[in-house]
């Protein structure tokens, strides 16, 4: 069986089920043709999009394009700095978008566009109890994580490091240490750079990767989807398969019983 | 009426309904992906037609666009 057609285990997600652990973020596409290009590719079921004013020269709608790639939309709340901005941004893509699910961002600062924890976690409560089912994009503070898991998101979102940098997985001991408390699903989001960063949020257990910028930017959007999704999916065969534990001195493969004498013996 | 449609300032008939400001912005009345606020309020799509809007409205228009 080839890693293209490998079947991964299921992604529980709230009360719905996917077959994909990879979700397509669909902002930096220069034009809907390479967002379809990478949408195939990806073979993602969610994809992110946001909410801006209406641009009455916008030529056609992206709701068009990915309901012709057959993935569902997971709206967010991008550029949000408040908990009150979120909580309204969150209503309009209700309505906008008819879903419930909702990827929440609250930002602090906008050179880092690192999470407000604080206006994070009361946007999420707000909205918790409103019915949304709430994935926080947060930092990779464990504590911060299990306050959001303990709220009642359905997931939580850490950055492997600031949207957009690519710098892949600042902390890794940081989200093992989520991944190891976390009771609901951990969704690697922001700070991917290229597939083996997937790769590696998988390896360190991760239920799945959300990758917008790596894809977006790359010079071959649709060839870097394919890519992403199969570091997504080596990563979680790689769980499943056990690796050895790490160890500093070497360890022979090739068994040393049986060498043949072939020196001046001693 | 004086209204704003987006941040811009708009002069709005007087029985200007949250559909004809949608109609104006040439929004057909089942465009996918459009969410409607007025002074922060969500109005939804089966309140366009009847939803009046006060003198002075903040009126605010969303789109899908793409983004992570």
């Amino acid at each position: 069986m080839s890693a293209e057609t490998v079947q991964l285990d299921p992604l529980q997600i709230a009360d719905r089920t996917f077959g994909s652990r990879l979700i397509l973020g669909t902002g930096g596409f220069a034009n809907h043709e390479l967002l379809a290009a990478a949408c195939r590719e990806a073979e993602a079921e969610l994809c992110t999009v946001a909410l801006r004013r209406l641009d009455p020269a916008a030529r056609g709608s992206i709701l068009d394009v990915l309901e012709q790639a057959g993935v569902e939309v997971l709206p967010n709340t991008a550029g949000c700095y408040t908990a009150r901005d979120a909580v309204a941004t969150a209503h309009l893509a209700r309505e906008a978008f008819q879903t419930d699910w909702l990827k929440l961002e609250v930002i602090g600062d906008d050179r880092t566009l690192l999470p407000d924890a604080v206006e994070l976690v009361a946007a999420a409560e707000e909205l918790v109890d409103e019915g949304f089912v709430v994935l926080p994009y947060t930092t990779d503070d464990p504590v911060l994580a299990r306050r959001l898991q303990d709220i009642g998101c359905a997931a939580v979102m850490p950055l492997g490091s600031p949207i957009g940098s690519g710098m892949g997985i600042c902390n890794p001991y940081n989200l093992s240490i989520i991944v190891e408390h976390a009771t609901v699903p951990v969704i690697l989001d922001a700070g991917v750079g290229t597939a083996s960063d997937a790769a590696l949020a998988m390896e360190l257990g991760c239920d799945a990767v959300l990758c917008a910028s790596a894809i977006s930017r790359a010079h071959d959007p649709a060839a870097m989807a394919r890519a992403v999704k199969l570091g997504v999916r080596a990563g979680r065969l790689a769980v499943g398969a056990g690796r050895i534990p790490r160890r500093r001195y070497a360890e022979a493969s090739t068994p040393t019983e049986g060498m043949p004498a072939l020196g001046p013996s001693s | 009426m004086n209204a704003t449609v987006n941040g811009e300032p708009r002069e709005l008939p007087a029985d200007a309904t949250v559909a004809s400001v949608l109609e104006l912005l040439d929004v057909a009345a089942d465009a996918r992906g459009v969410a409607v606020a007025v002074d922060g309020e969500v109005v939804s799509r089966s309140r366009w037609e009847e939803t009046a809007l006060p003198d002075g409205a903040a009126i605010e228009v969303v789109a899908a666009i793409g983004g992570g």
